[in-house]
């Protein structure tokens, strides 16, 4: 039994680190494997031009793909437990939507004759975003402290997402059509854009967001057998709750303002890594998880470069792609559906 | 019996229900209950009486309307968990874990965050593992097992959380015959040999009777008559509450109607003439010892049981009870 995890760990790593290798690997530019090695080992390149793209370009990539890979599949199996739903993942809580909102404020205000922002600024979209997640954050939270059942918040963070999509369609509705395509190209989501000081953001916020999450494993494992017996063993369902919303919220939140709202790698995952680490145990299943989405992340951004290596398809297009069939999976083998 | 016993639970006044906009839907109110060491409280009266809502009150997991839900000894750390433990009747059947980790749930009141097991814990664990007998299962997936097995994983986790209180809600609901007794003697073991005290609400009569060292029983008031088994029995208190409908608690017999009008004389002693008894009773007949018209006495050799039957002048024989009523 034991061995048997330690085994599957093992390929799951060894999964991951080779994903990684690949992913460095590919690109516009053909370098040789042997060249990034060196190059992230000594520093040194037959051409200064590939160190450039191997550390500013495809590391960053690469990394971003982990953090966020491993922050949404965190917050998506925080989710799955909280709720007992399956079919839960980040987006639940209407955090994606409410940086969608107000994403979708910045980039087509002017049509509303608000000349908000001639030309918004990148990282004015990411605080935007932000803003958007916090104040669907903040709603959650005082929802979550009126609300005794975990039904009535899922369904409240579902009505929340729909009424701010409502909004995001009349905006759509009034702008032109250049300004609808910038934002529906962020929609899009996208991997690549991050600098290395915004690396350093997204990457305390995983750390924080995961570190909160492995703080609850003994809450998130005892509320496998549901409330009462929960309250029982001497967990503070409702403090809990609120670290838990709080862990899933700054995962998620991070990731929606620096890459876009990345659809279904949450909901998927920890379905995908039960697959290959068949328990529900927290204390295991949480690191699982945050390897499991670093590994599909990066796969999925591979998948998005192979096509022709100048053109590289959108990331959103493809974890929906290889999201879906999952979700269609999950629901055709109901009958051994477990969360 | 006027030895005093240890006690680990009072309530004083309490009132027992919910509040549902504004309205209050009381289910208990006054209750002075308490629950010594030692000793197994079986919890019984009709459904909708308030059974689980009490035991959940009592538990600290539902807030009571007013009085005082008092715990000797007062908890020092780590809260009510480490002083009462529950088996409740939610379904955990689909859970991905082994029994081995639930059982390991049960330690939880005294664990970290990262839940790091001490040798004093997996101590704890193994002993609640071997007090229900449940090694050959251990690495087996809660949703391998049968509805008994799950019962005894939950009893087990509770045995590991290592209280002084023990309350359960039906545990032997759904089960059979073998596995409802199995799960009352290792109750009513460990409430003897552990001191425990331990109360679970219950709809086995036959069971809770032979095995209770005291019942609770859900009045007409709102309120809550206690005593030992039998005294309940004899006082009326069960017929009262249950309003039995063609059972006689007192013989613990499914009363009978005697529609033939025949009186049979049946003699004879032992199990044999018990179940005969049953059957002819069943059917109809009414049972007497004196001298009737037709009577049957109970023949036993060393190898088989017979049955004489004297009707007027005639006599037959019977080899089985199906015969004794055929030629009846």
């Amino acid at each position: 039994m034991q061995r048997k995890i330690t085994i599957r760990w093992t390929l799951l790593l060894l999964a991951l680190i080779l994903l990684f290798a690949l992913n460095l690997s590919l690109g516009s530019v053909s370098i040789p494997l042997p060249e990034i090695f060196k190059i992230i080992f000594d520093g040194k390149a037959t051409h200064s031009v590939w160190t450039d793209i191997v550390w500013d370009f495809r590391m960053t990539k690469a990394l971003t793909c982990v953090l966020a890979g491993a922050a949404l599949a965190a917050a998506g199996l925080q989710m799955q437990t909280l709720f007992r739903n399956a079919l839960a993942g980040p987006d639940v809580l209407g955090l994606s939507a409410g940086a969608s909102l107000a994403v979708a404020l910045i980039f087509m205000a002017p049509s509303g004759s608000i000349a908000l922002f001639a030309h918004p600024h990148p990282l004015l979209v990411s605080l935007a975003a932000s803003a958007g997640c916090i104040f669907v954050l903040i709603i959650m939270l005082w929802v979550a402290r009126k609300l005794q059942d975990h039904v009535s918040l899922l369904i409240v963070g579902l009505m929340v997402g729909a009424t701010t999509a409502s909004i995001v369609s009349v905006l759509q509705y009034l702008s032109k059509a250049e300004e609808m395509r910038v934002y529906i190209l962020w929609t899009f989501g996208s991997l690549g854009g991050l600098n290395w000081n915004e690396i350093r953001i997204l990457s305390i916020a995983t750390f924080i967001g995961a570190g909160l999450a492995f703080s609850q494993i003994k809450t998130l494992n005892a509320w496998l057998l549901g409330d009462q017996y929960a309250t029982s063993l001497g967990i503070k369902v409702g403090k809990s709750r609120v670290m838990i919303i709080l862990s899933a919220s700054i995962l998620t939140g991070a990731v929606t303002a620096f890459c876009g709202p990345i659809a279904f790698v949450g909901l998927a995952v920890p379905h995908l890594t039960r697959l290959v680490i068949n328990t529900h145990n927290h204390k295991i299943l949480i690191p699982a998880v945050l390897a499991g989405g670093a590994a599909l992340l990066l796969f999925c951004d591979i998948v998005a470069q192979l096509p022709g290596s100048t053109y590289v398809l959108p990331i959103n297009a493809l974890t929906a792609l290889i999201g879906a069939p999952v979700v269609i999976w999950i629901i055709v083998r109901n009958k051994k559906l477990r969360v | 019996m006027t030895e005093k016993r240890n006690v680990y639970l009072t309530t004083t006044n309490l009132q027992i229900g919910y509040v549902h906009r504004k309205t209050e839907n009381r289910l208990f109110e006054g209750l002075n209950l308490s629950l010594p060491a030692g000793q197994l409280i079986c919890f019984m009266g009709p459904n909708g009486a308030g059974k689980s809502s009490l035991l959940r009150t009592l538990a600290g997991l539902q807030a009571p309307l007013s009085g005082k839900i008092e715990i000797f000894p007062p908890a020092e750390s780590g809260g009510q968990a480490r002083q009462i433990s529950v088996v409740l009747t939610d379904r955990i059947n689909t859970l991905n874990l082994t029994v081995e980790e639930v059982v390991t749930f049960g330690r939880y009141p005294y664990l970290g965050w990262n839940i790091r097991l001490t040798a004093a814990d997996k101590k704890i664990v193994k002993a609640a593992v071997e007090q229900v007998r449940l090694e050959p299962l251990l690495q087996k997936k809660l949703y391998e097992l049968s509805d008994g097995q799950l019962q005894m994983v939950m009893i087990a986790r509770a045995l590991a959380q290592d209280t002084p209180l023990i309350l359960l809600d039906e545990p032997t609901a759904h089960l059979d015959l073998n596995n409802r007794l199995e799960i009352m003697n290792l109750l009513r073991n460990l409430s003897r040999h552990t001191e425990k005290a331990i109360l679970l609400a219950t709809h086995e009569l036959d069971l809770a009777l032979q095995t209770a060292d005291l019942i609770w029983l859900t009045g007409k008031n709102r309120d809550i008559l206690t005593g030992f088994p039998e005294d309940l029995v004899l006082n009326g208190s069960f017929d009262e509450i249950f309003a039995f409908k063609g059972f006689d608690l007192r013989t613990g017999k499914v009363r009978h109607d005697a529609f033939r009008g025949i009186t049979v004389q049946l003699l004879g002693e032992g199990a044999a003439y018990l179940w005969t008894k049953n059957a002819l009773e069943r059917t109809g007949f009414s049972i007497s010892a004196g001298h009737q018209e037709i009577s049957v006495s109970l023949v036993e050799d060393r190898t088989r049981l017979r049955w004489i039957i004297k009707k007027h002048t005639r006599v037959e024989e019977a080899d089985s009870i199906e015969n004794l009523l055929k030629s009846l």
